[in-house]
């Protein structure tokens, strides 16, 4: 497959409103430099409906950057497609600004906004074929003939659908309509894509295959990407960055790592992966650190961001990957210990999972890679100790906290 | 009248315009004997009228009953248009089913529109008045129209036999494009004003072409049931003739045989837009 080159100074359809040339790479994480591609300021939705009124988002407040693949993730019906259709112009925001290359949206129809939604349905034109579907966006805007024929062209064998110009929608199969979809709104180039869970309709093997392509896809035109899904291990593997949202609040917006590994609240941490939750009184507080009241040879040390008094409650989160499991007598030299009994060992193949009941009740999942070394294979009823570094053990914000104070200042310093 | 239009059977296929290979499928399906025959019978009955105003359009009869068969002549077909009141009738009626299925569709489809697409204050209502009309006896509809134009003081005429049939028509035209509505994707029009198009746009360009099978099917009901309209016709025309009234005043001295020519002429003109508007629909979901 040839690389296509779509820069944005080639493109048959600017429309004319100085398209800041290539994609500022922000490489990640930290929140993007300079002039924001879509900006949400207080962004609230409320549907009335026959049961009172919806609030399906609630003071939203996002910067995403230029060229950055960003995703909103969270569960059904916290408010993902609503946030897409408002930057999309379906829906209009009861409060706050949207904002595009910092002009303001509000009031301003679908047809005149320059970002392009893939819908879940695909929504493809069924009476026209494949070639007038992906040129209907350019025929809008009187794109001569000869220069749409080459974009659509271009478009096509980017997505690689080449040859398939003259089917219909319906002679395709899942995963091509799909990519007609995908071409559909490239072929605008524009200044976003809003994807609302591109890859839901599509078999587990076909999704993985389009997650890599949708990934290759944007680095090519240095588009940037808003993603929407449910799915946690797609927001995890495809995003630069992405919110986690919950009941139309953030409830963390960071790089993947951050997220996944550094969860602010109890709701994050269940949500994305597998994670352990462990609550208990603080002990001491010793440099920047609580240690919890435990039991007997028993120590748990977790970093705090902000203050801590003796007797508080405090939660806090563990992956499992990071919990060694060990039989026999306590790890003296290990920063955090606590005892537990195997009550279930589930064979995963390259990994063996554990679940541990610990001497405080709480139940653990231990994940432990199958190297063929002894101590692995721990039976249920075996007594054992999980130990982890300190720096594993993540405090949880309290869950009324999440929502009132403003997350968005707070993601970047958590250390 | 019953032999001018044999209207449901062929107009209504477009509806389910796209399911032609599975109507072909459902003919290769085995089916026992005593099924066969039955279907048959059951066809060439209902053909026979027409089979028998067809032929008695060729019939040389004699004076003006034309029930017996006497021979084959062309000679009626030769003077076609030469009963001058006949003539006027067909123009009449030809031209009010015309207008009458313009305005239906211009009437009827924003109606089906609405029905199929959105909720609104009023909605069971509407559902409620479109079939009373349908199923309410025309003898009383007709009547009621009537009332309202007498109350009104407007003189029966050529207006008012559109109107009325409008009244009456617009209904099928609006029940044909709901059922096409409802199964209608409303993202296609979210997607087509995302890619830039403004709302006329949307609609020549993606709505219409999707219900334009529900909006020809209404369309030629409107045709079929308007050309052969007697019952409203017939309260609201004042001194206007059409031709199903020129026939009804005709029979007491004996139909001559133009009258079948004519009604063999609108038959055909009938199956050949039924014909045309399956192709077409064929073609497009090709
Ligand atoms: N048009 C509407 N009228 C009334 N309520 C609505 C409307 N659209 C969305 N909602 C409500 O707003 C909330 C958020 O809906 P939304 O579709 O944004 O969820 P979602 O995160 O996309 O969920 P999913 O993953 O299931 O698609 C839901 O409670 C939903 O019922
Ligand atoms: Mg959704």
């Amino acid at each position: 497959m040839s690389v296509t080159q779509m820069p944005q100074g080639t493109a048959v359809v600017d429309t004319g409103s100085g398209l800041p040339a290539g994609a500022a790479d922000t490489g990640g994480a930290p929140a993007p430099a300079g002039l924001a591609a879509i900006e949400l300021v207080g962004v609230s939705k409320s549907f009335s409906s026959r049961d009172g009124n919806v609030q399906a988002v609630e003071r939203i407040d996002l910067a995403i950057g230029q060229g950055e693949f960003f995703s909103l993730l969270g569960p059904s019906g916290c408010g993902k497609t609503t946030t897409l259709r408002m930057i999309a112009g379906f829906e209009e925001p009861t409060q706050g600004r949207i904002l595009l290359y910092g002009e303001d949206m509000v009031g301003v129809p679908p047809n005149r906004r320059d970002v392009n939604l893939v819908f879940q349905s695909y929504a493809l034109f069924p009476h026209l074929n494949v070639f007038e579907n992906v040129a209907f966006g350019l025929r809008r805007r009187k794109v001569p003939h000869d220069a749409v024929r080459r974009r659509v062209g271009e478009v096509l064998e980017l997505v690689q659908l080449e040859g398939r110009e003259r089917r219909r929608p319906k002679e395709l199969s899942g995963g091509q309509q799909q990519r007609v979809a995908l071409a559909r709104a490239l072929v605008n180039n524009p200044r976003a894509l809003l994807l609302d869970e591109p890859l839901g309709a599509l078999d587990l093997k076909l999704r993985q295959a389009m997650q890599i392509e949708l990934k290759r896809i944007q680095r090519e035109v240095g588009i940037t990407f808003v993603y929407v899904t449910h799915d946690q291990g797609e927001a995890l593997t495809m995003s630069d960055r992405l919110v986690v949202m919950n009941e139309g609040r953030i409830e963390q917006l960071g790089s993947p790592r951050e997220v996944y590994e550094q969860p602010r609240t109890r709701f994050v941490a269940g949500f994305i992966g597998t994670s352990n939750l462990l609550s208990g009184r603080v002990a001491r507080v010793v440099g920047g650190s609580a240690l919890l009241d435990l039991g007997p040879g028993e120590r748990v040390v977790v970093p705090l961001r902000g203050g801590a008094v003796p007797g508080q409650h405090l939660d806090l989160t563990v992956r499992p990957e990071k919990i060694d499991m060990t039989g026999g007598p306590e790890p003296p030299e290990a920063e955090c210990r606590i005892r537990g009994r195997v009550t279930d060992v589930v064979y995963l193949g390259s990994s063996t999972q554990h679940v541990v009941v610990t001497s405080t009740g709480a139940s653990m999942v231990v994940f432990s890679q199958n190297r063929g070394t002894s101590g692995e294979a721990s039976a249920p009823t075996h007594d054992v100790w999980l130990s982890w570094r300190a720096e594993h053990s993540y405090l949880l914000a309290e869950q009324e906290q999440a929502g009132d104070e403003e997350p968005r200042e707070e993601t970047g310093g958590t250390q | 009248m019953t032999t001018l239009a044999p209207p449901a059977a062929p107009e209504a296929r477009p509806v389910a315009g796209e399911r032609a290979p599975s109507r072909r499928h459902r003919l290769r399906q085995p089916r026992g004997h005593l099924g066969h025959v039955w279907t048959w019978i059951v066809i060439l009955w209902l053909c026979l009228p027409i089979f028998v105003m067809i032929a008695f359009g060729f019939n040389n009869t004699k004076g003006r009953l034309n029930f017996q068969w006497q021979g084959f002549t062309l000679r009626y077909w030769g003077q076609l248009f030469a009963i001058p009141d006949l003539t006027g009738a067909l123009i009449n009626s030809v031209t009010i089913a015309l207008i009458v299925t313009g305005l239906s569709i211009l009437l009827g489809t924003p109606i089906g529109m609405a029905l199929g697409k959105y909720r609104f204050r009023g909605k069971a209502l509407t559902d409620v008045v479109l079939f009373a009309n349908v199923a309410a006896p025309e003898i009383a509809l007709g009547a009621a129209v009537l009332s309202l134009f007498i109350t009104l003081g407007i003189p029966r005429g050529y207006v008012t036999i559109v109107i009325a049939q409008v009244m009456f028509d617009i209904v099928y035209v609006a029940i044909t494009v709901r059922a096409r509505m409802a199964s209608f994707d409303r993202s296609l029009e979210e997607a087509a004003r995302d890619l830039g198009a403004g709302a006329w746009t949307t609609f020549r360009l993606v709505t219409l072409p999707q219900i334009l099978p529900g909006v020809v099917a209404g369309g030629l009901l409107a045709f079929a049931l308007s050309i052969d309209d007697f019952v409203i016709t017939q309260f609201n025309a004042g001194q206007t003739l059409t031709f199903p009234l020129w026939v009804w005043g005709a029979t007491r001295l004996g139909v001559p045989p133009q009258v079948n020519d004519m009604g063999t002429i609108i038959f055909a003109g009938g199956v050949l837009l039924a014909v045309l508007s399956v192709l077409i629909g064929r073609r497009r979901s090709a």
